[in-house]
């Protein structure tokens, strides 16, 4: 299991992000965020609610905007043109934590869509890839359903599925287990580590530790719009530097 | 609990309890009765002065329903046929059922084309309603507003074709360029359609063609519920898409867009009908050039258009605001632009929590175009008010004649308010 922690990353840059402020109104919610990932990478980003690790993730492609700094993806460069948004956005999947299915659209609907519209792939050969990730993440049975007959963890592994089927570079999760039963949770999170073993550059904003020591590279701790610390998940679990990142930890592996 | 032992916690259980159906006195009318309408003395009270007002409804309706006499030439000799006996006179509607339906100046040799144009009209609408049809049906609904036009209003070919072309050469502009831009497609579209009208405006006049011509009827010869059916039909088709796009722009982020809509539907929303109505049959023509005469049909039809198409702007905003924010998200999050995101995603999600506000506006306006009677067009109120009650017949038959509008106002409302229904049940998808 550990040696999924090991596997290679290459040298190559997925994601730059430089000098990079966010603001909402007069408050500053991402300060000074500086932030290089490799191609292959497995991140994990926890913090206390509220210390700007979603927004961040948002900010890679563009769901929020960002007011100063620059943000790279794949080499192209983040700015207010929208033929660079939609191109980094065919590029980079993103899961949810409400999953955001599209609920008046069959499983396989929701997962040949955006293939089918941006891609222009033709349909019979975009539900072909539909069933391969269907089957992926083991519930090619329930293609003819609507998401509201599936379970929270069906849902979820549907939404990454769906992320799948654009043959993403990047993949972003914003604490995809979140809202789902315990027993709902192993099931998504048995599909993202074999994601990661096949080496898929993952940013993942969660507060599964279980998963970071894992699957993750480098562990990124957030408070009040920054990065406190960051290192990997052995040192940053048995040997936090920062006292915030020890409090964060106490409390969350307190009990 | 005869398989508990009230003494122990533990209780395991060896035996199913076969499942039995339940005892006679649980079932059937007579517990029905008793329980829904003789539960309790107030209810049994209630129950028994319901059926009294039932019966003194039904007493006095229904003898005069089945009393009514169905042929005579005028009221007084109904009145004398009855002889004082309580009775309706049906016979105005049998009399004047041809004014009733088509108004008192449409050339009665020329009624099968109204009357073939509302037939068509159901196969025009069926694959809009049900889209379980093939889509091939389609293509006949496209033509129809021009078969349609050619069979009411007769007059050259021509003029239908034209507009035909129009249409399609816009159509034809707007695909070829939409890739590039949306705007360069929209505004191309329009400006190649309104080259197509000039242009063919140009020569059909010069050459005075007259081959293909049907005997023409003019826009005030239209009249009877066939005048309702026309406006109602027309301004919900087009009060629909106009209300949308009024929605979506009220939602955009450009704020001249935004402004303009908002501007549009708060200051339509804040003008009674009957104002709009009395602007298009009388104001609008100071506002045209002396020599311009725009149809009052098409006036009226373009009023009544906005004024639901405000309404149904805000329906539709609901729904749209009613969406999870997760869902637009989502959509971007895939790569989706605007427009795939609100044709895939948004809309139809938002118009399927719309559809009760959509068809509460539909029916209100298709009610609604019996106002058109103020501003002298005979519609079927029009044709009761004027020239039937003002004949010498007939004057002094109102209950019969209002008894007979409401039933067709009914028929159709009743129908809308079905196929909603329908509609919502069969696009439910999220507890199935």
């Amino acid at each position: 299991m550990a040696d999924t922690a090991q596997m290679q990353v290459s040298d190559e840059v997925a994601i730059t992000i430089q000098n990079m402020n966010k603001w909402y109104g007069t408050f500053h919610v991402l300060r000074n965020i500086d932030l290089t990932v490799n191609r292959g990478e497995r991140i994990v980003v926890c913090g206390p609610s509220g210390s700007g690790k979603s927004t961040l993730i948002r900010c890679i492609n563009a769901l929020e905007e960002h007011q100063q700094g620059s943000i790279e993806v794949d080499g192209t460069l983040l700015s207010s043109d929208l033929k660079n948004i939609d191109k980094i956005r065919s590029e980079v999947g993103m899961c949810f934590q409400h999953f955001n299915l599209f609920p008046h659209l069959s499983i396989l609907d929701n997962l040949t869509l955006a293939p089918i519209w941006v891609r222009k792939t033709p349909k019979k050969e975009a539900e072909e890839v539909a069933m391969h990730y269907l089957e992926k993440v083991k519930i090619p049975d329930q293609a003819n359903k609507f998401p509201g007959q599936l379970s929270g963890g069906q849902q979820q592994r549907v939404a990454i599925a769906r992320s799948l089927c654009m043959k993403p570079r990047i993949m972003l999760f914003d604490e995809p287990t979140s809202a789902l039963d315990p027993e709902m949770i192993k099931e998504v999170l048995d599909t993202m580590i074999e994601l990661a073993e096949e080496g898929m550059t993952m940013i993942c904003v969660t507060h599964e530790m279980g998963f970071a020591r894992q699957v993750a590279n480098r562990v990124i701790f957030m408070d009040a719009g920054q990065i406190v610390e960051q290192n990997e998940p052995e040192e940053f679990f048995n040997n936090p530097k920062s006292e915030r990142t020890q409090l964060f930890l106490s409390q969350i592996l307190g009990h | 609990m005869s398989d508990t032992h009230s003494q122990s916690v533990a209780f395991v259980r060896t035996e199913d309890v076969p499942p039995a159906p339940p005892p006679a006195n649980a079932t059937g009318p007579v517990k029905w009765i008793k329980d829904n309408l003789f539960a309790t003395p107030a209810n049994s009270v209630l129950t028994v002065i319901a059926l009294l007002v039932i019966y003194m409804v039904l007493s006095g309706t229904l003898p005069w329903v089945f009393n009514g006499i169905w042929d005579s030439p005028s009221l007084a000799v109904c009145r004398e046929m009855l002889n004082g006996e309580s009775g309706a006179c049906f016979a105005v509607l049998t009399e004047r059922w041809n004014q009733l339906l088509f108004g008192f100046k449409y050339p009665s040799d020329l009624y099968w084309r109204p009357a073939l144009a509302f037939a068509l009209l159901f196969v025009a609408a069926a694959p809009v309603l049900f889209f379980d049809l093939p889509r091939k049906i389609l293509i006949f609904t496209g033509l129809y507003p021009f078969i349609a036009y050619y069979l009411i209003w007769g007059g050259s070919i021509f003029t239908p074709l034209l507009a035909l072309a129009g249409f399609v050469a816009g159509g034809y502009v707007y695909q070829r360029f939409v890739k590039g831009s949306f705007a360069v497609g929209f505004f191309g579209a329009i400006a190649a359609a309104v080259l197509v009208w000039t242009i063919g405006g140009f020569i059909i006049p010069s050459s005075e063609i007259t081959e293909g011509a049907m005997q023409s009827v003019q826009s005030r010869d239209l009249g009877g519920f066939m005048l309702n059916m026309m406006l109602g039909v027309t301004c919900v088709s087009l009060s629909l898409p106009i209300g949308i796009a009024l929605a979506l722009g009220r939602q955009s982020s450009m704020p001249i867009i935004k402004y303009i809509c908002v501007v549009f539907i708060e200051f339509i929303r804040g003008v009674p009908l009957i104002t709009l109505l009395f602007v298009a049959s009388v104001m609008l023509s100071y506002f045209f050039p002396p020599e311009a005469t725009v149809d009052l049909f098409l006036r009226v039809v373009i009023m009544i258009t906005i004024f639901s198409a405000a309404y149904i702007a805000e329906v539709v905003r609901g729904g749209l605001a009613a969406l999870p924010k997760g869902q637009y998200e989502a959509a971007d999050s895939l790569g989706l632009d605007y427009t795939q995101a609100m044709r895939l995603i948004i809309l139809p999600q938002a118009l399927k929590i719309s559809i009760p506000g959509i068809v509460n506006v539909s029916v209100g306006l298709f009610k609604d175009t019996t106002l058109v009677s103020v501003i002298s067009m005979f519609d079927m109120v029009g044709m009761i008010r004027g020239p039937i009650l003002a004949s010498t017949e007939w004057n002094g038959v109102y209950w019969e004649l209002f008894a007979f509008a409401a039933l067709l106002f009914f028929i159709v409302c009743y129908g809308i308010s079905q196929y909603s229904q329908w509609l919502e049940r069969r696009l439910a998808t999220d507890h199935k």
